[in-house]
């Protein structure tokens, strides 16, 4: 509540100052009418969220769920983080919403509206696993700059499309073509209208897969506006940045991509592994692609007592960028010894899994459990922090949760 | 003493009069000050909620607790170049969630120069960093927390 009141008069201290510190004949405001400016800036209500999620940022919106709010197999939109690199665009008219492909790698520049990407190309839907690049970046050490996301940027919704593969064969592309970039219609934050906020994309092979679309439904219905509405590309798998909102255009570029948060120290890692803190240049940084294996305890909520019993069930998602889960594991000794999960295959490639298990707790006391994925290559999550990077991405480690008997 | 009695009277009389005078003429000005204050006695009015109540929000600088309501920011030295510099682009929240030193600060308002339309600091850069390293410091994490603010509760199943 707290919070609420206190993002109500930010915004509402923040708004009136756009219109002078008074408001003139404010006195002659009808009754009942809110002007623009006050209008219901609580981001819950606004982005139909649940007031359980953690508002990290309200300008960008930044909004990440808890573990246990992730128990649902096909995440809803409330419980679905948001995170945004620019401002929303507004009054957005789907009638005349078109997607243009340019670049030096398309045969012709060719647009299409909303309507003929619909009608005119084989629709499908997947399940698909977006992960912030950024998820877990609070535990770093030194502390990595950025919205400091703890588990919660992670999802798996049910995406509805068109395959961007359809669609660039229609447009025609050149053998020259290395990589495809994505622009929006997100406002950059200082106002600049010459700035886009980002502008990602992903090599061809990755932006010619089945699952990789130009989406505009999610979990059945409209994508809501946070999440890229009307159109939106979805590249599971990689880091959500890939899979830009709000999609007005497609570059097909005869090189890597270099739009905004391409470069630099964006989405990158260091292409050598350093030690924590080390300063790295720019050109040794490199593009983060594919995630790397992770899961979730997603039931219990952390902090269960147990009074009566000592035994309890467990239960979460796992998942590991373009690959599978093929093993899952938890541990109540702090990784001393490890026992197997039940671990379902996923309802389609890059969708998260889920797995449970029956856990026995031998006597009262203060527990840990830990989980742990191991991907299809026989990679695991680390129990520590993953190699420190300066932007504190790609953080694996196992996530816990504390029980306790007696 | 019958005089003395008498002189009481008239004493306790006067006084009594003064008082009511007073009195009277305290309700009129403070009647009269009401008046200045809300011409059209709108507290009287109960069931309107008149629009312009929102102007004692307006206080954009409000400190409560030592926090700067509207940005949550420490009120501390450097504070309103703080808010004056860095929170118009993006929320004070994106400043306060970070923990830097003076260099890396310092790299990151180069970065915002370079890329994200931030304006020269001047004097107000070492202010600004100073500000933010003193009441915002590096805490050591390790490479694993304890688990922290737990909530516990009855697992009911």
């Amino acid at each position: 509540m707290k919070r609420r009141n206190f993002l109500k008069k930010a915004a509402l201290t923040s708004l009136t100052t756009l219109v002078g510190t008074e408001i003139v004949f404010g006195n002659l405001i009808p009754e009942g009418y809110s002007p623009l400016f006050l209008q219901d800036p609580d981001p819950f209500k606004m982005f139909d969220k649940d007031t359980r999620m953690s508002v990290l940022n309200d300008k960008p919106w930044n909004i990440e769920a808890k573990a246990h709010l992730l128990d649902e197999k096909v995440t809803s939109n409330k419980f679905m983080f948001i995170r945004n690199n620019g401002i929303i665009p507004q009054d957005i008219d789907i009638n005349n919403w078109t997607i243009t492909f340019k670049g030096e790698s398309v045969s012709q520049e060719k647009t299409y509206t909303l309507n003929e990407l619909k009608e005119k190309f084989t629709q499908h839907t997947y399940q698909l696993t977006l992960e912030c690049g950024g998820n877990g970046r609070s535990e770093f050490d030194p502390p990595a700059k950025g919205n400091q996301w703890t588990v919660g940027a992670v999802a798996c919704a049910s995406w509805t499309g068109v395959r961007l593969r359809d669609v660039l064969e229609d447009v025609g592309i050149k053998g020259n073509a290395v990589y495809i970039g994505y622009h929006a219609a997100d406002t950059h934050l200082s106002g600049d209208p010459n700035k886009e906020p980002i502008s990602r994309g992903v090599p061809m092979a990755k932006a010619l897969q089945d699952e990789t679309l130009l989406a505009f439904k999610m979990n059945g219905e409209d994508i809501p506006l946070a999440h890229g509405y009307p159109l939106r590309l979805v590249a599971g798998g990689w880091p959500a940045s890939a899979s830009g909102k709000w999609v007005n255009g497609i570059s097909v570029r005869n090189k890597v991509h270099d739009g905004n948060k391409m470069t630099g120290t964006a989405y990158r890692v260091p292409c050598d592994p350093v030690e924590p803190g080390a300063k790295v240049k720019d050109e040794d940084m490199c593009i983060i692609e594919s995630m790397p294996v992770k899961s979730l305890i997603t039931y219990p909520r952390t902090g269960a007592v147990l009074s009566n019993k000592k035994t309890l069930e467990i239960r979460g998602h796992a998942w590991a960028g373009e690959l599978e889960v093929a093993k899952m594991e938890y541990s109540i000794d702090f990784g001393s010894t490890w026992n197997a999960c039940s671990l379902e295959k996923p309802i389609n490639r890059l969708a998260w899994q889920h797995f449970s298990a029956k856990v026995t707790l031998p006597k009262e006391g203060y527990y840990e459990i830990w989980a742990r994925a191991t991907d299809t290559n026989g990679k695991s999550q680390p129990m520590v922090l993953p190699g420190w990077n300066p932007k504190g991405y790609l953080n694996n480690a196992c996530h816990r949760i504390a029980v306790k008997v007696g | 003493m019958d005089k003395h009695e008498e002189f009481k009277k008239s004493v306790t009389i006067i006084y009594k009069g003064f008082v009511v005078f007073f009195a009277f003429f305290g309700i009129i000005i403070c009647f009269l000050i009401y008046l200045v204050v809300d011409p059209t006695f709108s507290a009287f009015k109960s069931d309107e909620t008149p629009a312009y109540t929102v102007a004692e929000d307006l206080d954009e600088d409000r400190i409560e607790n030592g926090i700067h309501v509207r940005t949550g920011l420490v009120e501390a030295e450097g504070l309103m170049q703080v808010v004056n510099n860095c929170t118009n682009c993006h929320s004070a929240l994106l400043v306060t969630q970070n923990r830097m030193d003076s260099e890396r600060w310092a790299a990151t308002i180069d970065w915002m120069q370079e890329t994200q339309n931030l304006w020269d600091l001047g004097k107000n850069e070492e202010i600004i960093i100073n500000y933010l390293v003193t009441n915002y410091p590096v805490q050591k994490k390790g490479r694993r927390q304890n688990l922290e603010t737990i909530e516990w509760y009855e697992l009911e199943e």
